[in-house]
């Protein structure tokens, strides 16, 4: 039985439609894969040389009192990638297999996900240094297996959290908040968990209870899923009751009202576009990591004219990029109806706009690490709308991809922006502004830098017309190609 | 109304539709039947300008169809669910579509009232998303959508499958509606016979992408199309 399964499993991974058509993705996704294997593995290596030499502390203690966060961290990212393998169970129901079977095998197979074996490739390394180190070996290995135990015990809490929401959004929240606690030393989380970790070390055979609580938790999503194998149980999507929006407010855009009242509803609606709306709100804080001076590569001035272009162009760059394929699911419905190209994209463009006014307003907290800092974001944000509104757009002409607009999985590093053209076309939209601000940062100042950037941006917006029509015009040349590679589903 | 020359469409060496010559005039209710991959749909999406022909092309009004958009505004169709937009209700789904052909609300509201019966109180004010809805229904929303802004050319892919047999007899009597008094050119293809037959002034029947027999409808027509498919 557990030989069909695989052959099952091994079609489906090399027959579906996206392997064929990206094998220079997969290839590219296996490098990825090999990358954070030998940087895991190097990690694992080095991380105790460089603790004890750098900081002078028990490198032990250390990696267990930040352990914590890693744990959690691991499971939010579960939430993000790791599919369930539930969804392809649907059409062996009827078939002579008994149930449990089904559900044992499906929940084995997480076991072997790469977001489980990952973690080996640190721990194993680290746990060898500690052993030649002269670390007690019976000790480690408690503390190894107490650690490989609640990362699997991750894997299976993942199961459950994932057909809840609510309940990741509140995980993520607590996180964020014990964190920011813990950073400006206010209460620190870690001062309970790291002897939990340690207890494992002192004690190795209190490995057990995490393994207890894997086996635990194994049983009861064993149990969940066989219980709510049915199609109206575990295996329904649900449905929400809603109410029809009217947004009349937004007529007075004219006739882009009519995409803009849709565009505003696919981003409230479904899955994916929430996830965007998500990831954008995380870019504003990205220009922390520069302004703080937290990363030493980011020193150099015109490294602010990149924070401040991410800072308030985050929904620019996450949205724009995947215009049309937003619509992909309807395409030929927009293709065969009377639709003007020059409206859709206005629509789209203005909904760029008006989030990157939000972004820079919301960001106006950069004042305090200076005027320049904040200066940055806005003369970013002009540059945003006057030229990379349009850039994105165009690029995202050329990306034929669809979405699946109900799922949330593959909402980032999508092979999707993978394409020469659309790599080509970062140059302009993050290079060129770094240059023209290095250009009038050395020759008159600072202030020269930034009205340099202001004005390259306000003469990108004369350009809007022109480049609406080159979009257009891709559109239409590549309507058959993109209608068809849409038909494709993901 | 609809001219169609020379027109054929081939994926790799493997011809799946190639029609000579075929005229359908104005205000006719014309039936397309035929078995799996007999080239129906392709038929309908170069109708709509879908896929590319490989030869030939269609004039639809005057319009030839892969060169100019000018047929869009007075043409239609519900082909399958790509035709939807899951994520909206049936309402606001009518009013989009209503917008893009020109129909503020109030006419939106005044044609889908007409088709009340149709819905079998199912589709409005359900607080339900399309996405959500049954196949059946779904396919109800798209037909009467499909109606909206007056079209002269309505194509519909398949309009009976997955209806309930009430609904069936609604849509034939919609249909018919549409050809006869007010004058559309309604397009529908089937694999239902006895419907089809029903509805249609003309049937052509398409096998392996050409055309076998074309027949004006009659009482013996049913009869025919039983033994050209039995045999």
């Amino acid at each position: 039985m557990i030989k069909h399964f695989i052959n099952l499993e091994w079609k489906a991974f090399f027959r579906s439609p996206s392997f064929k058509t990206n094998l220079f993705f997969k290839i590219l996704l296996g490098f990825a894969a090999l990358w954070m294997i030998v940087s895991f593995s190097f990690l694992g290596v080095g991380v105790y040389y460089v603790i004890e030499k750098e900081l002078d502390k028990d490198p032990l203690v250390l990696v267990n009192n930040f352990l914590i966060f890693y744990v959690v961290f691991d499971l939010v990212l579960r939430y993000f990638l790791q599919n369930m393998p539930i969804v392809n169970i649907r059409p062996l129901l009827y078939l002579p297999i008994k149930k449990g079977k089904v559900v044992h095998f499906a929940l084995n197979k997480t076991v072997l996900s790469f977001f489980n074996i990952v973690h080996a490739f640190f721990f194993l390394p680290f746990s060898v240094v500690l052993v030649i180190e002269g670390y007690p070996f019976l000790n480690v290995m408690g503390w190894h297996l107490a650690i490989m135990a609640l990362i699997y015990c991750n894997n299976f809490i993942n199961v459950f959290v994932n057909s809840k929401d609510a309940v990741f959004y509140t995980v993520l929240s607590i996180i964020v908040v014990l964190g920011l606690l813990k950073y400006y030393e206010i209460f620190d989380i870690t001062d309970f968990t790291a002897p939990v970790f340690q207890a494992f070390y002192d004690m190795p055979y209190l490995a057990l209870i995490p393994i207890a609580l894997l086996v635990v938790l194994y049983k009861m999503a064993y149990s969940y899923f066989k219980s709510n194998f049915y199609l109206d149980a575990g295996l329904a999507k649900k449905v929400e009751t809603v109410q029809s929006e009217d947004f009349a407010w937004l007529n007075r855009f004219g006739s882009v009202s009519t995409f803009l009242k849709n565009d505003i509803r696919l981003l409230k609606r479904n899955k994916r576009s929430k996830m965007t709306i998500l990831m954008s709100g995380m870019f504003l804080f990205y220009g922390l990591l520069f302004f703080t001076g937290a990363v030493e590569a980011y020193k150099g001035p015109f490294w602010r004219i990149f924070a401040g272009i991410f800072v308030s162009g985050g929904f620019l760059f996450n949205f724009g990029q995947f215009v049309p394929s937003w619509d992909s699911a309807y395409y030929p419905l927009m293709m065969s109806q009377n639709i003007t190209y020059k409206e859709y994209i206005s629509s789209k463009w203005y909904l760029m706009v008006m989030a990157t006014i939000v972004s820079t307003i919301l960001s106006v907290f950069y004042l305090y690490f200076g005027w320049q800092a904040y200066a940055a974001v806005v003369v970013g944000a002009i540059y945003n709308i006057g030229v990379n509104s349009h850039m994105v757009l165009w690029g995202g002409a050329y990306i034929k991809t669809p979405i699946d607009l109900t799922s949330n999985k593959k909402a980032f590093g999508d092979k999707k922006s993978f394409n020469a053209k659309t790599l080509l076309l970062t140059i302009p939209k993050l290079v060129l502004p770094m240059v023209i601000y290095a250009i009038g940062h050395f020759t008159l100042g600072e202030t020269f830098g930034f009205t340099l950037v202001a004005l390259f941006g306000i003469a990108g917006f004369l350009f809007k017309n022109k480049v609406f029509d080159i979009i257009e015009k891709i559109y239409k040349s590549e309507k058959y190609k993109t209608l068809s590679a849409y038909k494709q589903n993901s | 109304m609809i001219t169609t020359s020379n027109l054929s469409k081939t994926y790799n060496n493997n011809q799946v539709l190639n029609i000579e010559a075929l005229e359908i005039p104005k205000g006719q209710s014309f039936g397309l039947v035929g078995n799996n991959g007999a080239g129906k749909t392709t038929y309908f999406s170069l109708l709509l300008d879908l896929i590319q022909p490989t030869t030939g092309h269609i004039i639809s009004n005057e319009v030839q169809v892969n060169k100019s958009e000018d047929w869009k505004p007075f043409t239609s169709a519900f082909i399958d669910e790509s035709f939807l937009i899951g994520y909206l209700t049936p309402e606001e789904y009518f009013y989009f579509i209503g917008e893009l052909r020109g129909q503020n609300k109030a006419d939106v509201d005044a044609l889908v009232a007409q088709y009340e019966d149709f819905f079998h109180g199912e589709i409005l004010g359900q607080k339900k998303y399309l996405r959500d809805l049954s196949k059946g229904n779904q396919k109800k929303a798209g037909i009467v959508a499909a109606l909206i802004g007056n079209p002269e050319v309505i194509i519909l892919d398949e309009p009976f499958a997955n209806l309930d047999p009430t609904t069936q007899f609604r849509l034939k009597g919609i249909v018919k509606d549409l050809a006869g008094k007010q004058g559309v050119t309604v397009l529908i293809s089937s694999h239902d016979l006895l419907h089809v037959t029903d509805v249609s002034e003309r049937i052509v029947v398409l096998e392996k992408g050409e055309i076998v027999k074309d027949l004006v409808t009659s009482e013996a027509t049913l009869k025919e199309l039983e033994n050209h498919f039995a045999g």
